[in-house]
């Protein structure tokens, strides 16, 4: 159902709406007021009602993820916030952080004061410059008015938030590799368990949350649990408040738009997203970054024994609200929500081979079958578009894949594989047509003209 | 001669390490600032210097630029380009864009830097950037909604004035 929503999108294209003055303006600081009033359990239980479910693309329910954090420990607890945006077609933290950063300051002192932290660390890519400038000069601004430091808001309860800063690597978005770059070293993935709630940053209890997760958290405390929670289609599922969502590719309109859960992939490609470019067909659209599967507009949904699901049986998949568990449970991946759309001008071949060169280039290397893996599905897609492919070898790309997920440290290489079993399979027929004629069938190009 | 930074630095590299319960922490942080000294690349004496100054080996701080896309093993151009490739922006028309950077600057293999040292161009995977692709980002800097014009422009600024 689409509800347009403005929570965090208010300050979009405003010259100084990054600024605290239009912040506070808007009703900004106030629901940090509330959240430091109450007791750390409090807190947790009204971050619960909410139901927000992780918005970096693994879903998991927020409070639920705070309710692991220790509460007699005796070292130090920190929150290390994931800045570390990279996924293909996902594009709303950076936007958060240019347009909104004091959103996200306020979500970061709710969030130390809901895990029991007095440290947050928010790991910035190292290219999104123009956002590590806003968060700093948004800390400066909380410094100096003491939101920040030994008393904010004059509670004893010091907090103190650093911008820490990577070096160019997607898998840093994995959060134990991510704690591993925090504390200066290789980003590399670490086995599991201990999880980051135990054994995190620097040894200590963590907690690691998305952008955009601690964005809301402001808007949650001003309208309470509950009420932001219903905002959802979806809040019957636990899946509950407002979402920014992002669609980019053959759309007359690319960019962000905020709505209530509950959207579908037709009202963002068609109705925000303006429809495809050229008025051509739909060949695909890959929901929410790319490691999750394409899906084709003919695909229908079959979700049996369910009456949640039963009003959307038969439909097409275009028309299944976008939700964490309605698309786990149609065999899918909701991610970040930011959908890459593929007109009928564009070549599913070529848009798999894209993915898995970045995939290749992404990969840590810790894992043999992702390592070795990722690269062997790129060059049997070099050989496939040059013509010289086989169909034994398409076969080969499923097998490779089947042997890549569940065998690695961490989801990085699932994540390779579901775009590569998706395409092969969802677009065979344009696969054997590059075996068989060398793609005599195919536009051979991903732009519209 | 050994690496040694400015005052300025000497004191961005303090506030730096009051940051973080340990020293090892601030190895990426302090990679940036000595590589934005040493003419945007990481030498052999800018590894020894972080590794002495953070009371770490030269392995593993060698390990950590090795693992990074970031850090510059040889010298860049004074100028660098890095043009998104990722799937959005090649939907975009970035396979144009970057054919026709290589074409101006003379540039024949990524990573490489035009004959008069200015400008070195290399591919991104996914910048972030997705709803105004095609983009690059320059320096610090990025350009969205990319047209072969604004390509051009750019690129004269970058070798006629900087």
């Amino acid at each position: 159902m689409l509800k347009l929503t403005s929570y965090l999108t208010h300050s979009y294209g405003k010259s100084d709406g990054h600024k605290l003055a239009a912040y506070e303006q808007a009703g900004g600081y106030r629901g940090v007021k509330k959240a430091l009033g109450m007791t750390r359990d409090d807190v947790i239980a009204e971050v619960k009602k909410a139901h927000i479910r992780g918005r970096g693309g693994a879903g998991f329910d927020c409070g639920t993820k705070w309710s692991f954090m220790p509460k007699d420990s005796k070292k130090p607890h920190y929150l290390v916030i994931n800045a570390d945006e990279g996924e293909p077609g996902t594009f709303k933290d950076r936007s958060i952080m240019e347009h909104n950063p004091h959103s996200m300051i306020e979500g970061c002192i709710i969030g130390c004061f809901g895990i029991g932290a007095h440290a947050c660390y928010i790991y910035v890519r190292d290219e999104l410059h123009l956002s590590k400038a806003r968060l700093n000069e948004a800390i400066a601004e909380c410094k100096q008015k003491g939101y920040l430091g030994k008393r904010p808001f004059g509670f004893d309860y010091e907090i103190e938030i650093y911008v820490h800063t990577g070096a160019g690597a997607y898998i840093c978005g994995e959060e134990t590799a991510l704690l591993n770059s925090l504390e200066g070293k290789r980003g590399e993935p670490r086995l599991k368990p201990p999880f980051p709630a135990q054994y995190g940053a620097f040894g200590c209890p963590s907690t690691v949350n998305n952008v955009e997760t601690m964005a809301i958290l402001p808007t949650v405390f001003q309208l309470g649990g509950d009420e932001f929670s219903k905002l959802s289609s979806l809040h019957a599922l636990n899946d509950g408040g407002v979402r920014l969502f992002g669609v980019s590719g053959h759309v007359k309109k690319p960019g962000i738009y905020e709505a209530c859960v509950g959207l579908t992939l037709r009202e963002l490609i068609y109705d925000l997203g303006g429809g495809i470019l050229g008025d051509r067909e739909l060949l695909g659209v890959i929901p929410g970054g790319s490691s999750c599967p394409v899906h084709r507009p003919d695909e229908i949904i079959n979700i049996p024994n369910d009456p949640n699901f039963e009003p959307y049986n038969g439909k097409s998949i275009l028309d299944l609200p976008l939700g964490v568990d309605t698309y786990r449970r149609a065999g899918s991946m909701l991610g970040t929500c930011g959908a890459i759309v593929l007109s009928d001008a564009a070549d599913p071949v070529l848009a798999l081979r894209n993915l898995m060169q970045f995939y290749r280039h992404e990969s840590c290397g810790q894992c043999t079958p992702c390592r070795e893996g990722c690269g062997w599905i790129e060059r049997i897609l070099d050989k496939i578009v040059t013509g010289k492919g086989s169909i034994e070898e398409l076969d080969l790309i499923h097998e490779i894949a089947n042997d890549i997920t569940g065998n690695t440290i961490c989801a990085f290489g699932d994540g390779a594989a579901q775009p590569a079993l998706a395409f092969v399979r969802k677009y065979r027929k344009h696969f054997e047509d590059y075996v068989r004629s060398g793609g005599r069938a195919q536009t051979k190009r991903l732009v519209l003209s | 001669m050994a690496f040694a930074l400015s005052a300025d630095r000497e004191q961005k590299l303090a506030e730096i390490l009051s940051r973080y319960p340990n020293k090892m922490a601030a190895t990426i942080p302090v990679l940036h600032l000595c590589q934005e000294a040493n003419q945007n690349w990481v030498s052999e004496e800018v590894i020894d210097f972080v590794a002495r100054r953070l009371d770490l080996s030269t392995a593993h701080v060698k390990g950590v630029v090795t693992f990074y896309t970031l850090f510059n093993q040889k010298p860049p151009g004074t100028h660098q380009v890095w043009v998104c490739k990722t799937l959005s922006c090649a939907l975009r028309g970035s396979d144009q864009i970057l054919e026709h950077c290589k074409k101006r600057l003379g540039i024949k293999h990524l990573g490489d830097t035009s004959k008069d040292g200015k400008v070195t161009l290399r591919t991104a995977e996914c910048l972030a950037a997705c709803g105004t692709a095609p983009v690059m980002q320059v320096n610090k800097h990025y350009y969205e909604n990319l047209t072969l014009d604004q390509v051009d422009k750019i690129l004269d600024r970058l070798l006629y004035e900087g």
